[in-house]
């Protein structure tokens, strides 16, 4: 069995695709070769900069042959049928074969599909591959009208076997397939031929080509280690930018370089962000003082200098660099000392979205919600402000305009210098977090309070103008705003009603794109709904006091526009949050079905509260007693409900113990009792736990009670007094959760 | 590959060198176009002529102007004016990569000694509305050069595609010479009997053009040029294509052109003066892009485009 080796050599291909296209390339040819009928035993691909590979083992030599018997018509069909059917068949009248069959005798055929060469499949497969790769980007060159990522030069294409290696004869817009493939563009220029894939890689080696990106990575990350090591030092790890490297070169050359004194002050992170982002370099720093001292850089050839000028040159580049770090960075703090207020003055000329005004407008916003989110969080409402106000004065800063991933990182330095305690200065790099779900979430309340303040305007502010997420699509990354709050608002154990956050920051939002609202009145509006603490009753008083004001009667109309838009939308936002909340807790295994019957509740805004029910009710519902309890709990409803529909009335007066006949009956009254007498309390102070298990332990008086008792009594009186008995289940259930929801 | 030859003495001598090497290359060798840019992709010789069907094989020196980065020739790097060579070869050569490292050879970086590389970098103009694929090179870690087939020039697909390579003069002699400042790179040859640096002849006026860019021009009269010129470019191309005095067909892609160049040239001295707020800059982003689209629209229509009547 034959095997096939593909190479597909091109211009550099850019280092964050190679090994995406090898994985394609593999899936392509295979996929395409299995689908032929070439099966194989084993495939692998490779990549470098300037090559994607491709090695199978063990693959057929041929496809094989396909027998397909057809069943014709009738003997003694008219015969244009029977002709038809030659001609689908592709075979003459004398390869029929007559058969008897239940329903008398009938013609088949026996078509015969050759199997096909292995070249022959090879070549097609991978001409359909080149024409149709999936690179995130491909060009055109020259007059050609072939894509590829950059220009394709030569194709190998073998298949080898013990008699030897034979070239895949094919041709692919002017590039016909050899067996050469180069060298290392500049230790070893010039064509050679293989005649498998052990000698491809051999060769490829003997003319300075490591095939394998692991090995290139694996042999950078070693010497780099050593290097460091024998002088005392260690390399920071950075696995993404190792990947990096490793797909920028064909023979790694780790050197390692000096980085003048001037520019060791400057803070590690400035360091390490210019360095790898502008020179793609490790970082080596002194384990004793944590600093950056050196800097690794990996070269793509040996020199008869040892690297020497390599290394003057890049060291010469970093200075360079540095230089203008070490100047953004000493502007920064002249400016952040003096007056860092003038940063956010700045911001003023920056849009942060055209339909929700400047950067600075957006941070008026955030400051106020954070002022009265500090009342929740138990911040110093005046530092909340404060720490808000500078959180993102450093997006102005030259080092931030430079290097945008320092954000937050800068400001905390230029906060600090500037004079401002730690716990402020530490609000400007935390509250951007949490970033993703497995980030860390802050706990200063300083930057849980910004960073709630953050978010919730960020959210409420695309909700006002209609800028949801869809399917896909979160331009603005709103789903990761939420799941931050969310996370802020649990692991921080803080208690408080999103519903009347929503409603301020989209009054301030909405007042942000709409100029007619005047700001004395948004701003009663606002001081409303602090204290009221709902929408509705705020606007009432101030729709009151523009009614009656000869100056505000003007903006009634859109003062209703608001009426009409900010409860609806703090509703969706809502909604919003609770899917946001279920693909949370399923992580924690808790039924989506689950949540549902504890969002039916008062106070679902409160995220704490109903996650505390929801864990209580996903523990009892897994137990026996909890899983009956609900089937209880539902057939006293159903039987409820009907009635009740039945009657016209609603059977909520109360059960009569006097009415009682069974012992069951009795022991259901006393049950309930008791659970009442647990649940309540329960509730009220948030035990959970309590008042579910309480409520499960009604499972046993409630299945006696179904078991002996006949409901729909003839005796009008029992039944009436029965029906109010499941009332009151019903109710005591209803209190704990809404159990209507859970499925099953 | 050639050998390399030996090192250069001065700022001209690389240009020289280059000059030579891609006249020998079979390139005409053009000079600068006499307006205002911001590089010399926007030279007609690589905008206008990277279209169309016909060959082209064109280098030149192209004086560019960044208003923007301006710093009274203090910067070590950084000057609002400064000196690109271009090559652009259309169809793209196979061996445009090997060329171009020949080119490198020419100017004395001897290949078994540095370490030359070609790093992604995917090349976009807003204001041109072209995009290309490419890389920059790295030498040593430093970026010499911006290396680009041109996908789609003035919204126009390039068909064939042109190879284009940027240097940026100054940073790539600074690191053949040696020097560490602008300023101190010899111009010509240090040894002549009136030896010039680059500061010489270039750090009075950087100094001038940096008060003029940053707090003097006069930002009203640079608007209503920007319209004048908006104007000017719809009028021109508005016109007939047959021109009523000879009787011939002649369509004024070039003379649009050159008004699209004059916006663009005026936006980024507006951008300088800080006039421009962000959400303006797109808007006039897209104004002139809108120009450039226009005057590719045109230039496709003429014979040096390969059009046929």
């Amino acid at each position: 069995m034959p095997d096939l080796l593909i190479e597909l050599f091109s211009e550099e291909i850019p280092a964050r695709m190679q090994t995406r296209a090898g994985e394609d390339l593999k899936k392509r040819i295979t996929d395409g070769l299995v689908e032929a009928g070439l099966t194989y035993a084993h495939a692998h691909a490779l990549t470098t900069p300037r090559r994607l590979t491709l090695a199978v083992e063990g693959l057929l030599a041929e496809s094989p042959t396909i027998r397909e018997e057809r069943k014709g018509p009738k003997v003694g069909a008219p015969e244009k049928a029977i002709e038809g059917f030659l001609r689908g068949a592709g075979i003459s009248r004398d390869q029929l074969e007559e058969r008897d069959t239940p329903k008398g005798a009938v013609y088949f055929a026996t078509i015969e599909k050759p199997g096909r060469p292995a070249a022959e499949i090879v070549a097609e497969v991978l001409a359909d591959t080149i024409r149709n790769f999936p690179w995130p980007k491909s060009m055109r060159w020259g007059s050609s009208s072939l894509r590829w990522v950059r220009p394709l030069h030569s194709i190998l294409c073998i298949l080898s076997d013990e008699a030897g290696a034979q070239v895949v004869p094919m041709e692919i817009d002017g590039i016909t397939a050899g067996d050469t493939t180069e060298g290392h563009r500049f230790m070893a220029p010039g064509r050679f031929a293989v005649t498998g894939f052990e000698d491809y890689a051999a060769k490829l080696k003997r003319a300075f080509v490591v095939l394998s990106p692991e090995e290139r990575a694996e042999h950078i990350w070693n010497d780099a280690q050593n290097m460091a090591f024998a002088a005392g030092l260690e390399v920071v790890e950075d696995k993404g930018l190792l990947a990096e490297v490793a797909g920028l070169v064909e023979w790694p050359v780790v050197l390692m370089g000096q980085i003048d004194d001037e520019f060791l002050d400057l803070p590690p992170e400035v360091l390490q962000t210019s360095m790898k982002e502008h020179q793609k370099f490790f970082s080596v720093r002194n384990p004793a003082t944590g600093r950056i001292e050196r800097f690794i850089t990996v070269a793509n050839r040996e020199t008869t200098d040892n690297g020497a000028t390599i290394l003057a040159g890049n060291q010469k580049v970093l200075s360079a660099r540095l230089a203008d770090a070490k100047f953004f960075w000493e502007n920064d703090l002249r400016v952040a000392k003096a007056d860092i207020t003038q940063w956010t003055r700045a911001l003023e000329n920056v849009t942060f979205h055209n339909k929700l005004g400047t950067q600075a407008q957006r941070i008026d916003r955030i400051a106020a919600l954070a002022r009265e989110l500090a009342t929740v969080t138990g911040a110093d409402p005046d530092q909340a402000e404060k720490a808000a106000r500078l959180a993102k004065a450093d997006l102005s800063s030259e080092m931030v305009y430079e290097f945008p991933e320092l954000q937050g990182l800068m400001g905390r330095y230029y906060i600090e210098a500037a004079g401002e305690d730690a716990a402020v200065a530490a609000v400007a790099q935390e509250h951007y977090s949490p970033l993703g779900p497995s980030d860390d979430v802050p706990t200063a309340p300083l930057s849980v309070t910004v960073a709630l303040a953050d978010k919730l305007d960020t959210l409420t502010g695309f909700w006002a103008i209609d800028e949801k997420p869809t399917g896909s699509k979160d331009p603005f990354a709103l789903r990761r705003a939420a799941l931050g709050v969310t996370r802020l608002i649990l692991n921080n154990d803080l208690r408080m009603n999103l519903n009347r956050f929503f409603d301020a920051q989209l009054v301030r939002a909405e007042a942000a794109s709409n100029e007619a609202l005047h700001d004395e009145h948004v701003a009663e509006l606002l001081d409303e709904i602090a204290d009221h603490g709902v929408f509705g009753a705020a606007f009432r008083a101030v729709m009151e006091k523009l009614a009656g004001d000869e100056a505000g009667k003007h903006q009634v109309t859109d003062f209703l526009h608001l009426e009409r838009k900010v409860p609806d939308t703090s509703e969706d936002l809502l909604t919003f949050f609770h899917d946001r909340l279920k693909v949370f807790l399923r992580d924690e295994g808790i039924r989506h079905d689950v949540i549902d019957a504890c969002i039916a509740m008062d106070g679902n805004d409160d995220l704490n509260l109903l996650v505390k029910r929801a864990r209580a009710l996903n523990v009892v519902i897994a137990t026996e007693d909890g899983e009956n309890l609900v089937q209880g709990f539902k057939r006293a409803n159903n039987i409820l409900t009907q009635a009740e529909e039945k009657d016209g009335v609603e059977y909520s007066f109360g059960a009569d113990l006097k009415f009682a006949e069974t012992d069951s009956e009795k022991a259901l009254f006393a049950a309930l009792d008791q659970a009442q007498a647990k649940i309540a309390p329960a509730l009220k102070a948030e035990d959970f736990p309590a008042a579910m298990a309480a409520m499960a332990a009604l499972r046993g008086p409630i299945d006696a009670f179904f078991e002996d008792v006949q409901v729909n009594s003839d005796n009008a009186v029992l039944r009436r007094n029965r029906l109010n008995l499941l009332s009151q289940i019903r109710q005591i259930c209803s209190s704990v959760a809404d159990l209507t929801k859970i499925e099953g | 590959m050639t050998e390399p030859s030996s090192a250069p003495r001065s700022f001209q001598e690389i240009i020289l060198r280059l000059q030579n090497y891609w006249a020998s290359k079979g390139c005409a060798i053009l000079q600068p176009y006499d307006m205002e840019v911001g590089a010399g992709t926007f030279h007609p010789a690589t905008t206008l002529r990277a279209l169309g069907s016909k060959p082209w094989a064109a280098a030149y020196v192209q004086p560019s102007r960044r208003p923007t980065d301006g710093r009274y020739g203090e910067n070590p790097n950084r000057l609002q004016h400064y000196y690109q060579y271009q090559v652009l070869i259309k169809p793209s050569p196979p061996d445009l990569q090997e060329l171009y490292l020949g080119s490198l050879q020419a100017i004395g970086i001897d290949m078994d000694l540095h370490d030359i590389r070609f790093v992604e970098d995917d090349w976009e103009s807003p204001t041109l509305g072209a995009w290309g694929l490419g890389w920059e090179v790295w030498c040593d870690g430093m970026e010499v050069s911006q290396f680009t087939y041109f996908q789609q020039v003035g919204g126009h697909d390039c068909a064939p595609v042109s190879g284009e390579l940027t240097y940026g003069l100054e940073r790539l002699a600074m690191y053949v010479l040696g020097i560490d400042h602008v300023m101190d790179m010899p111009f010509n040859d240090p040894q002549s009997p009136s030896p010039l640096t680059y500061g010489d002849i270039f750090k009075q006026t950087e100094e001038e053009y940096a008060r003029w860019n940053f707090d003097v021009a006069n930002t009203e009269v640079l608007l209503r040029h920007f319209e004048e010129a908006e104007e000017e470019c719809a009028a021109i191309l508005s016109q007939e294509n047959v021109d009523p005095k000879t009787g011939k067909r002649i369509i004024m892609a070039h003379p649009a052109y050159d008004q699209c160049i004059k916006a663009s040239h005026i936006f980024n001295l507006l951008d300088a003066r800080g006039v421009i707020s962000v959400t303006e800059r797109q808007a006039y982003i897209g104004r002139v892009r809108a120009l450039a689209k226009q005057c590719a629209d045109a230039f496709v229509q003429t014979e040096a485009a390969g059009f046929e009547a």
